[in-house]
């Protein structure tokens, strides 16, 4: 599957079924710190995904002085 | 993971809650959120209008979308930095977002105030990015509201932006800014504005889940500026603490208005004047956005406003 990161944005490929919580921890990013993304729906950490899936993980920290 | 309510597929799981929720009713349980600050905080009332500090991201249009939708007569306000192609996107991400609701929004162009864009600004006063911009917003803001006729401003905020800045306030213990710390900030002069944040009992995680949920088009892309800035540092700092202890950054924030903040609120009162400049309020001659603002043009501040 392929999972878009951004800031800088990115592509990995991941290979085979897998949870997003998985998928999150090999790719070093902290769950609750990006949306998940499939399409036009938002999944949970729990959910499975697969070969065939297109991920986004969007970030959702805004910064400087607000 | 299923909706607590309704037991489809969850959408968002809301670890600090312990819960998860179905797109529909995490939209529901948002909305419910921001009307419980309106409600405990008296933020503003139901004929009152409400001016919105818009900047193209998600916090501050999820904030937009939410009173509109509850019924309440807004305008936006968009203050453009002048950085370059990211004001460029996040001005029409706002105008786009207006038009297509029929809501009026205003712009005020922080180099036709301060002398020069944002960028020009740091490298003239060697200030911190951040800090000049916040200095300038919370100054435009409040003229412009002024200007325009509205007593309150509503800014984006969210739990995360306000955990983030008691974490830095406890850091340094600054206690005047622990003092003023609050969801919403009165106006203690007739020339200052009521500034209210009513997302901040939402995570930012959960601003970003409403606003692509409710297919709002908002700007991902982080302002260039904000990369390194130390609040980004503070962030992913409570994140980590969040991640292996969900509700960490609520329980702090809540502790801190509910059992702390009282503590640190002056007793002493501050003399506000208006500034012998521009005339907005300050507390010493000059406020301190006339003072940016002249070294930006490379002059002291001069007493410019005529004698009453």
């Amino acid at each position: 599957m392929k999972v878009i990161l951004r800031n800088p944005r990115r592509e990995v490929d991941v290979v085979g079924r897998r949870r997003v919580r998985e998928i999150l921890a090999d790719l070093g990013v902290v769950q609750g710190t990006v949306l998940i993304i499939r399409g036009d729906e938002l999944l949970t950490a729990d959910a499975m995904v697969g070969d065939d899936d297109v991920l986004e993980l969007r970030p959702v920290m805004s910064g400087g002085r607000r | 993971m299923k909706c607590r309510r309704c037991g489809d597929r969850a959408a968002l799981e809301l670890r600090r809650h312990n819960t998860a929720f179905c797109a529909t009713h995490f939209v529901e349980f948002f909305r419910r959120q921001v009307a419980e600050a309106v409600r405990r905080h008296r933020m503003f009332g139901p004929d009152e209008k409400i001016l919105v500090a818009v900047s193209g991201g998600k916090d501050s249009l999820a904030l937009w979308d939410v009173l509109i939708e509850a019924g309440y007569r807004t305008a936006g306000l968009y203050l453009d930095l002048g950085i370059d192609e990211y004001s460029r996107e996040s001005r029409q991400r706002c105008e786009t977002f207006a038009a297509t609701r029929g809501q009026e929004l205003l712009v005020e162009r922080v180099a036709e105030a301060v002398g020069a864009p944002i960028p020009d600004v740091q490298r003239a006063t060697r200030r911190p990015p951040c800090s000049a911009c916040g200095l300038s917003k919370r100054y435009l803001m409040n003229r412009a509201a002024l200007a325009h006729g509205f007593e309150v401003v509503a800014t984006g905020h969210n739990l995360d932006d306000e955990a983030a800045t008691l974490f830095g306030s406890v850091l340094h213990w600054q206690t005047e800014a622990l003092a003023r710390q609050s969801p919403v900030l009165a106006a203690t002069h007739p020339k200052l504005v009521r500034r209210v944040k009513p997302l901040y009992r939402l995570s930012e995680l959960e601003t970003a889940a409403y606003a692509f949920l409710r297919r709002i088009d908002y700007i991902v892309e982080e302002c260039p500026f904000a990369r390194g800035a130390t609040s980004i540092a503070h962030k992913e700092a409570l994140s980590r603490l969040e991640e292996a202890s969900p509700g960490a950054k609520h329980n702090f924030l809540f502790g801190f208005l509910d059992r702390a903040r009282a503590a640190f609120e002056r007793t002493e009162a501050v003399t506000l004047q208006e500034c012998a400049t521009c005339g907005q309020v300050t507390t010493g001659e000059i406020c301190a956005f006339c003072k940016l603002a002249a070294r930006v043009r490379g002059a002291e501040p001069a007493s410019t406003r005529p004698d009453p």
